[in-house]
Order: C-alpha cells, then sequence, then structure tokens
C-alpha cells in the first residue's frame, strides 16, 4: 500500500431500528448517525442515541448467551447495522478472581477483567476499533486513521488489514519501541510526530478537516467510544449477570471509564440485571494527573497539563470526557486517585508475581491506585471489586526492564546450577544475578 | 495584527465553507470579534452566554494551547496562526 491508494469517500446516512441517531451530551441537539462527532451548535461531545424499548423487546440473557464469544454478542448495543461485524474474536477476556492479590492487600472480594489478552492486539483498545471500522465500512469509508498513544495505532492497523481498509495512524514520535513495531507490522502509513499526543491529536483534527478519511476517535468517535461499553457488559455476565460493588480503571481521556457506566446503566434499563449502587474509582500517573487534580481541588473544569510519565499509554494532558468522569467518580461515591513512576513499576510487577498477568504502565498505574485506596480504607475489604486491566505488559518493556531483575547466568554443569539456586534462595538476587556464578 | 484562524469543519457552514480566515487583533478576544464581524453567528458558537469560551472549544496559538499561555488575553502577533478545534480523545 502506498500513499497514493489512500482514497477520501463520502459518508452516507443511514439508521437501524436500535440505533436512532446522535445527540449532543451538552445541550441536547439531534444529528443523524453520520460521521460527526461534535455539536453545530455549542462544541459539546455527540454520543448515539438507541431506542432502549426496542432492546429490551428483543434481547434477553439468553438470546446474549446464544451469541458469538465475542463483544459481538452484545451487537444490540452497539452503535452498528449490519449482520457481519468485524469479528476478530476481540472481548469475552478473562474475569480473573485474584485471589492471592487480594490476601496481598487485604481484599476478600477482588476480580482482574484481563484485557492484557484481548484480541488481536492485547488492549481494551481492540474493542473500540472493531465497531468503529465496522461503522466505518457502512459509513462507505475506505481509509481509516487515529491519533495514537499507542494501543489504538496497533489496533486500528491490524483491524484495518483484517478488514481490507486503507490505513495511516498518528503517533508521538518518542513512543516505546515495541508499540511502533506493533504497529508497523501490519503495514500503514504512519506518521511520528514530534509532540506530545495532545499535538498529535490537534494535528488530527486539522488533517481530518480536510482528508474525508474515518478517524476512528475522531470523527467516528460517538461510534467507536461505545465499544467500551463492552467492558461492563462482560463484568456483568461473566458476575453471573450481577454488578460489582466498585470498580478501578485507568484515566486517560476519560471515555472508558464513562462508557463502564453506560454499560452498566444501560443493562439495568432495559432490566438485565438487578440494579445496585456502584462505586466509580479512576487512576491516573502523577506525571498526567489533570482529572485526578480537578477531583482532589474540587473543581468541574479540568485543566490541561504537560504529561511527563512512564504511562505514556494514559498521558493525555487534555482530556476530553474529564469533566463526565469526574462527575461519575463523585456522584457513584467513587475516587480518583494519582500514583508516581516507581508506584506504577510497583504495581506492574506486583500483579505479575501474585497473578501471573503482565501488564503495560496503565495496568501498573491501576494497581498502583487500588493499592492506594485500600491503604487509605477507601475500599471497603468486602466489596466485590473489579480491576480493569487494559493492556499487556510486552509493549512496554522498557519501563520495567531495569526492575524486573536478570536471568541468573550459569555453565552447563551441575554443581553450578546448584550453586547458584543456593545463592537464589539465600541472597537478593538484584545484587549479583549479573555475575557468573 | 492579521493572523491565519483554522476552521474545523462544524463551523465552515459560516465561513461559507472556509477551512481558514484571516482575521485581525491584538489579542484571542479581538480575534473572535473579527471573525464575527466577517462570519455573523460564529462568536455564539465559541463563547457561552458570558461571552467565555466555551468548555468543549480549545484554542492553539502556533500549535501552542492558549490554556499554558494567557487565555483569551493571549497576545497576537502577525503572521501567527491559530487553530480552534473541538476536544478529542483518543489513547
Amino acid at each position: 500500500m502506498t500513499a497514493t491508494t489512500l482514497t477520501a469517500t463520502s459518508p452516507l446516512s443511514t439508521t437501524s431500528k436500535a440505533l436512532a441517531g446522535l445527540k449532543c451530551k451538552e445541550c441536547g441537539a439531534q444529528y443523524e448517525a453520520k460521521a460527526t462527532h461534535v455539536c453545530e451548535l455549542c462544541f459539546g461531545p455527540l454520543e448515539v442515541r438507541y431506542d432502549y424499548e426496542h432492546i429490551k423487546r428483543t434481547v434477553t440473557r439468553e438470546t446474549i448467551a446464544a451469541g458469538p464469544n465475542s463483544i459481538w454478542r452484545y451487537k444490540a448495543f452497539l452503535p452498528v447495522e449490519t449482520d457481519t461485524p468485524i469479528d476478530v474474536g476481540t472481548g469475552m477476556t478473562p474475569l480473573l478472581k485474584a485471589n492471592r492479590l487480594a490476601r496481598r492487600l487485604g481484599l476478600k472480594n477482588l476480580y482482574i477483567k484481563n484485557d492484557a489478552v484481548n484480541m488481536p492486539t492485547l488492549s481494551f483498545k481492540d474493542r473500540v476499533v472493531s465497531v468503529a471500522l465496522t461503522r466505518a465500512v457502512e459509513l462507505g469509508f475506505t481509509t481509516v486513521s487515529c491519533a495514537s498513544t499507542g494501543n489504538l495505532a496497533n489496533s486500528t492497523a491490524a483491524i484495518a488489514a483484517h478488514a481490507g481498509l486503507d490505513c495511516c495512524v498518528f503517533i508521538p514520535s518518542d513512543l516505546e519501541s515495541g508499540k511502533v513495531l506493533g504497529t508497523l507490522i501490519y503495514n500503514p502509513i504512519v506518521m511520528a510526530v514530534h509532540g506530545n499526543y495532545d499535538q498529535v491529536n490537534r494535528l488530527c483534527s486539522e488533517v481530518a478537516n480536510t482528508h474525508g478519511w474515518g478517524f476512528v476517535n475522531i470523527n467516528l468517535r460517538p461510534y467507536y467510544s461505545e465499544g467500551s461499553k463492552t467492558l461492563g457488559y462482560e463484568v456483568i455476565e461473566q458476575l453471573g449477570w450481577e454488578l460489582p460493588d466498585h470498580i478501578v480503571a485507568p484515566l486517560a481521556s476519560g471515555s472508558l471509564f464513562t462508557k463502564i457506566y453506560k454499560g452498566f446503566r444501560e443493562f439495568v434499563e432495559v432490566g438485565l440485571v438487578e440494579d445496585k449502587d456502584v462505586r466509580f474509582s479512576g487512576a491516573q500517573a502523577e506525571g498526567c494527573n489533570p482529572i485526578a487534580t480537578a477531583f482532589k481541588e474540587n473543581r468541574d473544569f479540568i485543566s490541561p497539563v504537560k504529561p511527563n510519565t512512564i504511562a505514556k499509554s494514559i498521558a493525555i494532558g487534555n482530556p476530553a470526557d474529564g469533566v463526565y468522569a469526574l462527575d461519575i467518580a463523585r456522584k457513584t461515591n467513587g475516587n480518583i486517585e494519582e500514583v508516581n513512576d516507581e508506584e506504577i513499576v510497583e504495581g506492574i510487577k506486583l500483579l505479575a508475581e501474585t497473578e501471573g498477568i503482565f501488564t503495560e504502565t496503565a495496568g501498573g498505574t491501576t494497581i498502583a491506585v487500588l493499592k492506594k485506596l485500600v491503604e487509605a480504607g477507601k475500599i471497603n475489604p468486602d466489596e466485590t471489586t473489579v480491576v480493569y486491566i487494559t493492556g499487556n505488559g510486552l509493549k512496554t518493556v522498557e519501563a520495567v526492564q531495569d526492575s524486573a531483575g536478570q536471568p541468573m547466568t550459569i555453565e552447563p554443569k551441575l554443581d553450578a546450577f546448584e550453586r547458584a539456586l543456593e545463592r537464589a534462595r539465600t541472597l537478593d538476587r538484584l545484587e549479583w544475578q549479573q555475575v557468573m556464578v | 495584527m492579521t493572523v491565519k484562524v483554522l476552521i474545523p469543519t462544524p463551523l465552515q457552514k459560516l465561513t461559507q465553507d472556509k477551512a481558514t480566515v484571516e482575521c485581525e487583533g491584538t489579542t484571542i478576544a479581538d480575534m473572535v470579534e473579527s471573525l464575527e464581524a466577517q462570519c455573523p453567528g460564529i462568536k455564539a458558537r465559541l463563547c457561552d452566554e458570558s461571552g467565555k469560551l466555551r468548555r468543549f472549544v480549545n484554542f492553539y496559538l502556533n500549535s501552542e494551547d492558549i490554556r499554558f499561555l494567557e487565555n483569551e488575553a493571549t497576545e497576537l502577533s502577525d503572521g501567527d496562526e491559530v487553530s480552534i478545534v473541538p476536544a478529542i480523545a483518543g489513547g
């Protein structure tokens, strides 16, 4: 594929029974379900409207359970019309009872929703991209694009390849090498922009004005963001059709957080699950904490920051859904907390050592915030608490390569092994592991 | 001061489909008035009833968010580029 194959196409307009159109979250103005993301009147974000009465009449726990083993079992709640969505096995990731981590922290009912093993690119972004690209095809786009901190670029490039769409992605030029390679391999056009994510995002908004491409997180954003609701639906179904008491999730733009909430509320609204209060707590890195700061200062607006953290996947200094995430944390009696880079690395290691899950820096942030909230008495040990792990550690090895230790290098002899084993059991490994035993 | 203003798609109906408009002004606030004089109705989209910029609108002066500068009072120089961008998300 080359740049000359990228073509602009005119979006079409269509609506289905359940997909009723778009609506401004701020002023309520209504729009057709086209490729547009902001209100022309007040610039507020647009959100998909559904006919919940129609969904209620046609969807039951049984019809969902009989669906595919992917996010598309919830297709009635997603903003697409086709009978053949792009299904690459995305979703239905494990909900793991995390007994060892729970004991370490002093909790009794802790679960990990493990999107570190989501398909096909090992992050929750596969959910939103599967939905966005399905809608992009319905709207007539032949080229898709995104602004990304890495995971979204991986996912957009991979699923576009599967769907036969042309793809051009924009990333900050300082991303972790695994995330860059994990995009390039699918052979899209990759623009590495000198600047942080917020600058990449601004550039993409300007490009989206002129090229007629489907930007999954810009002009397709109302559809794209709905994919995160499936993280709410799956947890309800995997808990045996019950809501948890408390969730902890990372906060970047704030979109994931608000869509988990929306997913929970929709299942209550159509009668699929019994209502109860769920507390929503959010995790940010100290080096990019605009939402946590607003929460602590009791503000209802977000002041942007310039990110400086190892948690690059959640380093959004100007979070578009920040105010909505703030509102949800407050009204559900949750918290928003921040942790420093050292705590993030410790969080990655803690989850790996106790549960066998290797997460990236966003997951390290979330685990470290979980620990901080427990220590502050802000999580009841008996609560059913679900922690969302949204990405895979093999993509951000730079974050932990200096603190995970080294293998013990030995000669291929039994006595060398015995001596090394003895030392491994008696000494602090980090100090001597690099020395031949 | 003459500056170039980049207009996002949702506002281009008010600028006769032009993606850029030349404006006059010594500050961002002046520039908005100049834009309104050329494209009546656009100020009401950018500012709320009290005249402050709406919370979902971002202004960038030569790629820098004006909230890191002096907000509406940010001073402009000849040849500057001001970009108006709706809030967006990602990751």
